[in-house]
């Protein structure tokens, strides 16, 4: 059951970053006690803020530079906005940023629509590659949502021995 | 410029998107030349990492042609042929004086816990990242490295990320010559942290998985022994009895969230999202590691709780280390490996795909179809 071990002095390269100081390990901390002095280092030039931006009530100020990709939005928004009144160490931080996440796929569809766009789910979720190298399980679970969906249609919409 | 264009959970898109401008003196515009997608680019397609707002482009493993510099930017000129670190580090914080250039405190303001990544969530710093045309790169000076003269950019492209996270999940090892090194996870990351416990002297290297076509790559890459754990019945038992019954001397976890293996961290991890991931392979490495041994994480785990064994890590007197690789700090060593052909990046890739097939990419990637190891994306530039 066991595999053959492999000879060390075959593999290339073998044992030439080895290193006996490197015990608890590497890397070990470039210690400078930068740290002792706080937040006092010369800080980059600070980025102009043209969009919003939440910043982590762990610390003071937004960083020097920061991304400006996709700022919040709508009801997701509102909901990031109220997640960044907790810190990092709170559930109530991350659970609610979760949740906007939700809500904010459903606003992309709806600004997609609201812009005469309508989502290719085929082409969105990369079906083309699972047609190509996987088609028998793609069609399988085609065949079973289907099935699914239109049991549950049939039961929704039956009707009622004393309609 | 064409730009990839996340639309929720498993949902991506390639679309056209206003080019990126300078927006802090210290700022370059790439032309991207390759990118790839990470295996941890899919715990943001999954939509399991908090904060990944729809309209983002992701990707942190990109080469580019500078196209643009800011009125700051002294090293970088306009035509400079760069891979660029996924790491955003300032170069002057406290932090990142110590190298510790995955931990900058001058480019993430939404979280503190971790410095600022391209194109992975407002958790990450907000910012997009490389699967486009174009990307913004913050502190072009202190990051980007011109790819040194002859060079392939396939090799480039991986010393941005995959190379130096399995570099540093073995460095942090600590790996004496002799030592048997077990690395859970047969992805990329995982394949060259095993690999690379070679270069640090192990005397033994033990790769499990489930995905046989990865495993068999591994044998031949690392090379290593490789195990499917489905075969092994309980993997922390069969590595006690390989390992004369005390455990491997280190242990590597290149999973992170998305492990398979225990059915109630699937649950709560994947499915019902109530953890920063699924656990398992966390969970064996500290069972299975020898008492007094290390282990090493470079698994990427979301930011709320996540059950491990922790009471075993006091018990067998553990030493878990554990961090985003800080590659500008092991760039000159990893770019001598591979002059010397000691590593060989570029034979991870087995997928090339234009930028504009991005959804089938993930897909591909994320299903593990077609013996998919290394997908990269091609912009329509750098494919003429």
């Amino acid at each position: 059951m066991e595999q053959p071990r492999i000879d060390p002095s075959r593999v290339k390269g073998w044992g030439v970053d080895a290193d006996p100081e490197n015990d608890p390990t590497y890397p070990m901390k470039k210690r400078n006690n930068g740290e002792h002095a706080g937040y006092t280092w010369e800080r980059p030039p600070q980025q102009p803020t043209g969009v919003e931006v939440l910043h982590s009530n762990e610390r003071p100020n937004l960083t020097a530079a920061f991304g400006t990709s996709t700022p919040p939005v709508a009801l997701s928004g509102m909901i990031r906005r109220l997640a960044f009144k907790y810190s990092e160490s709170s559930y109530g931080h991350w659970l609610p940023l979760m949740l906007a996440d939700r809500v904010n796929a459903v606003e992309g569809v709806l600004d997609d629509l609201a812009h005469g766009h309508v989502p290719n789910l085929i082409d969105e979720l990369g079906w083309k590659a699972e047609w190509e190298h996987n088609r028998k399980s793609l069609v399988a679970r085609v065949a079973v949502g289907a099935l699914v969906t239109s049991v549950a249609v049939a039961y929704l919409t039956r009707k009622r021995r004393d309609d | 410029m064409l730009a990839m264009n996340y639309r929720g959970p498993l949902r991506v898109r390639i679309d056209e998107k206003p080019m990126p401008e300078i927006l802090h003196p210290e700022d370059a515009i790439v032309r991207v030349t390759r990118s790839c997608i990470c295996g941890s680019d899919l715990h943001l397609y999954n939509g399991s990492v908090p904060d990944t707002r729809v309209g983002m482009t992701f990707g942190h493993e990109f080469t580019g042609v500078v196209e643009q510099v800011g009125p700051e930017v002294r090293k970088l000129k306009a035509g400079d042929h760069v891979l660029v670190p996924f790491n955003i580090a300032c170069g002057k914080c406290v932090f990142c004086q110590q190298e510790l250039y995955g931990n900058c405190h001058e480019s993430n303001s939404q979280a503190t816990a971790v410095g600022g990544i391209f194109g992975y969530s407002h958790t990450a710093g907000g910012y997009n990242g490389g699967q486009a045309e174009y990307v913004r790169v913050p502190y072009a000076d202190v990051g980007p490295m011109v790819i040194p003269e002859g060079m392939d950019p396939d090799d480039a492209v991986l010393l941005t990320d995959v190379v130096p996270t399995g570099y540093q999940a073995a460095e942090m090892g600590g790996i004496q010559k002799g030592d048997t090194v077990v690395v859970f996870g047969a992805g990329p990351v995982g394949i060259m942290a095993a690999r690379c416990a070679w270069l640090f002297g192990a005397g033994r290297v033990i790769v499990i998985d489930w995905v046989e076509y990865r495993l068999e790559f591994a044998r031949k890459y690392a090379p290593c022994e490789a195990y499917d754990f489905r075969s092994l019945g309980d993997p922390v038992v069969f590595l006690k009895h390989t390992t004369d019954s005390l455990g491997a001397d280190v242990v590597i976890d290149a999973v992170g969230a998305e492990a398979a293996g225990s059915a109630m961290q699937t649950l709560l991890g994947r499915k019902l999202l109530m953890q920063g991931g699924s656990a398992t392979a966390l969970h064996w490495a500290i069972n299975s590691v020898k008492k007094g041994g290390i282990v090493s994480i470079v698994g990427v785990y979301g930011p709320i709780d996540t059950l491990v064994p922790i009471g075993n890590v006091v018990n067998k007197g553990l030493t878990l280390r554990a961090n985003q690789a800080s590659v500008k700090r092991l760039l000159p060593r990893l770019v001598e490996h591979v002059r010397k052909g000691h590593l060989d990046p570029k034979a991870l890739i087995t997928h090339r795909i234009p930028l504009e097939h991005v959804s089938e990419a993930y897909r591909l990637f994320s299903a593990k179809l077609d013996g998919c190891i290394k997908p990269v994306l091609l912009p329509p530039s750098a494919r003429n």
